[in-house]
């Protein structure tokens, strides 16, 4: 009886153990990106395509490789975000001649509130839809807002987990504005 | 009898009748407890963030514009995601909330039959000595031992 009990009980728990595993795997690491690109590296930004907010089709990082991309987290219920909003409009309306852009990803967001939020605060910018922060936890995104620099070869140069300021992307942005695709 | 079939008919399809019946509109609250707010993982019911207050907002709207609770579920499941409903989906890592009380159930049944099965089985001390303790006979060197035990127990 023993012997009949053993192979599905340890093949139970194994299953078990197993999915707790896949469950916490699953969660990403925040840690890692920032580590590396504490370290210097510039580990290869995730692009996956995402559709359009308030337009047809779907977008992603790899669209625009070649260029440089202040890839923002946001939402339009999260304040610091609107807080933030007038600054990268400001940084959209200079590098967009240096061959670099904003790009917005709205969040678990209603779509409706949030072209509303962008049409009232005159944004420019294009916003991609990520509507479960599945793509965010890519990027170990917890929180809003959160900004990302992509260099031009689709990579994580710097990284802020709180709202941007002028000074740090006066200190990261003209670097990689510099650098040739 | 057809009379007897007519009136069973008749029966059935006035209970079946209203589950076709258009119900009430839903209103916040029947929504609010199947419903998670998607930033804090807590059910909208007991969530005051604002994007909380967001999704009510637009549930609002939802039943303003006549959809019921099913359409209103669907809408929000494509602008939130899946994890917006608070029950589990069935797929991916959520399966685990399915799977794991079925699995500990089929355990607990498993082991539950096998202390069953072994209790059946092991005889009772009452039924199995009298057995036993007619059939053990005492070796001289243990009868020697035990007289002389005795005797000195009587002392």
């Amino acid at each position: 009886m023993r012997l009949r009990l053993f192979w599905p009980v340890t093949l139970a728990a194994a299953a078990l153990i197993g999915l707790l595993a896949y469950g916490v795997a699953g969660q990403g690491s925040a840690s890692t990106l920032d580590q590396a690109v504490a370290r210097g590296e510039r580990p290869a930004a995730p692009a996956r395509p995402l559709p359009r907010l308030g337009a047809a089709g779907e977008a992603s990082l790899a669209d625009y490789k070649g260029k440089v991309v202040v890839l923002n987290v946001w939402a339009s219920w999260c304040d610091p975000c609107r807080e933030e909003m007038p600054l990268l409009e400001r940084t959209q309306r200079q590098i967009a001649g240096q061959g670099a852009t904003v790009l917005g990803v709205d969040t678990q967001d209603a779509s409706d509130s949030a072209i509303a939020f962008l049409r009232d605060r005159g944004i420019t910018f294009p916003s991609v839809r990520d509507r479960d922060r599945s793509y965010g936890r890519e990027f170990g995104v917890t929180g809003y807002p959160e900004t990302f620099l992509i260099d031009r070869q689709g990579r994580v140069a710097a990284l802020r987990r709180f709202p941007v300021t002028q000074q740090w992307l006066d200190r990261h942005l003209p670097p990689l504005l510099a650098e040739k695709a | 009898m057809s009379r007897l079939l007519s009136l069973l008919a008749l029966l059935l399809a006035l209970a079946v009748a209203p589950a076709h019946a258009q119900g009430p509109p839903p209103t916040l609250a029947d929504l609010e407890d199947e419903v998670m707010c998607v930033e804090c993982g807590t059910p909208l019911e007991v969530s005051q963030s604002p994007v909380a207050n967001q999704q009510r907002a637009f549930i609002r709207r939802q039943i303003a514009q006549g959809r019921d609770k099913a359409q209103i579920k669907a809408a929000l499941v494509g602008e939130y995601g899946e994890n917006v409903l608070a029950e589990p989906e069935g797929a991916g890592f959520d399966l685990a909330a399915w799977l794991v009380p079925v699995l500990v159930a089929v355990l607990a049944a498993g082991a539950v039959a096998t202390t069953v099965r072994r209790w059946r089985r092991t005889p009772s001390p009452g039924a199995a000595r009298p057995a036993s303790a007619g059939t053990h006979e005492l070796d001289p060197v243990e009868a020697r031992r035990l007289d002389a035990e005795l005797e000195a127990f009587d002392r």
